[in-house]
């Protein structure tokens, strides 16, 4: 191969970054096929990949995938929806922000999974405390977040549409809305890493059905290639939502790149 | 128009640590007058345009335009600013449209306001770019056109040129002049370049700082159909030679 056509290959945004997971893939089965980790403890990719046609042949890990990717869309849709507005009018306004802000602040710190028990004893064991789970655990991160992006808005951009004509509500649609979401795309999109682990954790606690309740399963039977692959699969998943909302962001507000 | 500015003054805080930063502020300006206050950084003429604009209040004084006090900001008070002065998501034609926009123009209307708006400031060319894909000088250019299409009776310019290189700044300086000459409009200008100011303003208000203040008024009469030649006439160079030692004297550091 020539150099040049090398250096533009390597130039290319993907391929080191596929390098490094290939040099990972790599040893993991260099390790197991060499025999000196017990197969208990580390299983070979062979195993996981069979695993995983088991369980996909099963729909398993269809329907333990679409469990748990039902509660994280509605407990996020959740927060991201209530956090646009809250964070708007703490951004916008002194007094909102004086008052909330103290509060929003001291609970962000209180961790998430620490309420689990509480949510069971209030809403039991169904779909209700896992979705509100992840909402708790990201719904102050969201609205602080979103109250910053509001708060640096520069205040020219608002004071030129106010000697324009505008007033009120317009100033909000049409300067601060589309000044800010590129900031909100990408809360959204740090946040929702945050919603992915506490699914996970409330499955771990109670759950018939999730990749999380499959994880717990796992370990019961010592099965470390199912949890290997519950945790390749959500690994995956957490991928593609995040390619997902950069897609977005590049396609809505090109003008921010 | 009449815009008359009388005695304003402008404190900010409170108490003990309550600062003066204007004190009794007076000038008129008239319909196609252009008036220009110059002075260094905290002389407060940026917040005499602030208050203009309608975006402050003073703390005493009052400002009319026609006899009608300033209550806040409307849009026969155009205003153009030295920094982020476009939306960066619009076009340079949503840009000069957006004004329109909010005041519910219909949309014909617009579509040939725009059109004639991007020509009078040369950039008809630009209408589909992104602000980030012109000049700086380009986007002071659709900034002015902007708030020309709102129809201001008059334009409010706060350090425009401030931030661009020398060389476009001159050209600017220019275009503004023709802009002016060919429009009729009323401009008051907001600037620390005294060279400025005097290439473009019939009226220059020399303001000193600590507390902001006029401390000078002069009526600028000067030939101005070649400004190049006007940037290094003797008639020219004796009067800015003159003010700028006004202004060395207003310095403390300096003059001390």
């Amino acid at each position: 191969m020539d150099t040049s056509l090398l250096r533009r290959w390597l130039k290319h945004p993907w391929t080191l970054g596929i390098l490094g997971m290939s040099v990972v893939l790599l040893f993991w089965w260099l390790i197991s096929g060499s025999g000196l980790v017990d197969k208990l403890f580390l299983p070979s990719p062979q195993a996981v990949l069979q695993a995983g046609q088991v369980q996909w042949s099963s729909g398993l890990l269809v329907k333990d995938a679409l469990a748990s990717i039902q509660r994280v869309f509605i407990g996020f849709a959740l927060s991201a929806g209530l956090a646009l507005p809250v964070g708007i009018a703490m951004g916008t306004s002194p007094v909102i922000c004086r008052l909330l802000e103290p509060l929003m602040g001291l609970i962000r710190y209180m961790p998430a999974p620490a309420f689990i028990p509480l949510l069971i004893i209030y809403f039991g064991l169904e779909e209700l405390p896992k979705v509100l789970l992840i909402f708790i655990g990201t719904f102050f991160f969201n609205t602080l977040m979103i109250m910053d992006a509001v708060k640096f808005v520069p205040h020219e951009l608002v004071e030129t549409a106010r000697t324009l004509g505008g007033r009120g509500l317009p100033i909000l649609t049409r300067v601060v809305a589309p000044y800010i979401a590129p900031q909100v795309l990408d809360t959204y999109r740090i946040n929702m890493a945050s919603a992915w682990n506490l699914v996970i954790v409330a499955e771990l606690v109670a759950a018939t059905e999730g990749l999380g309740k499959r994880i717990s399963l796992a370990q019961r039977f010592l099965r470390t290639d199912e949890i290997f692959l519950g945790l390749i699969v959500i690994g995956l998943i957490g991928l593609l939502i995040d390619l997902g909302f950069r897609f977005l962001m590049r396609r809505s507000c090109a003008w921010a790149n | 128009m009449h815009l008359q500015v009388s005695s304003i003054c402008k404190t900010f805080g409170h108490g003990a640590k309550a600062k003066l930063v204007l004190d009794r502020v007076s000038f008129d300006l008239h319909a196609g007058e252009f008036l220009a206050l110059v002075g260094s950084s905290g002389s407060g003429k940026s917040t005499v345009m602030r208050l203009i604009a309608g975006l402050d209040r003073p703390s005493s004084g009052s400002i009319t335009i026609d006899g009608h006090p300033v209550r806040g900001p409307g849009s026969d008070r155009g205003m153009v600013f030295q920094k982020y002065s476009l939306y960066p998501w619009l076009t340079a034609a949503q840009n000069v449209a957006f004004g329109m926009q909010l005041q519910g123009l219909p949309k014909t209307e617009i579509r040939e306001r725009t059109a004639y708006f991007l020509e009078v400031v040369g950039l008809a060319d630009a209408a589909r770019r992104l602000p980030r894909e012109l000049s700086g000088g380009m986007q002071q250019r659709i900034a002015i056109a902007r708030a020309l299409a709102a129809e201001p009776r008059v334009l409010l310019l706060d350090e425009p040129f401030g931030a661009l290189d020398i060389q476009i700044r001159e050209s600017m300086q220019e275009f503004l002049h023709q802009l002016w000459r060919q429009t009729g409009l009323t401009a008051l200008l907001i600037t620390h370049d005294l060279e400025e100011a005097l290439l473009l303003a019939n009226q220059v208000h020399i303001m000193a700082p600590t507390p902001g203040r006029i401390v000078r008024s002069v009526d600028v009469h000067l030939d101005r159909s070649n400004m190049a030649h006007l940037r290094v006439s003797p008639g020219f160079l004796q009067l800015r030679e003159e003010l700028a030692g006004c202004l060395r004297g207003l310095e403390p550091a300096l003059s001390r």
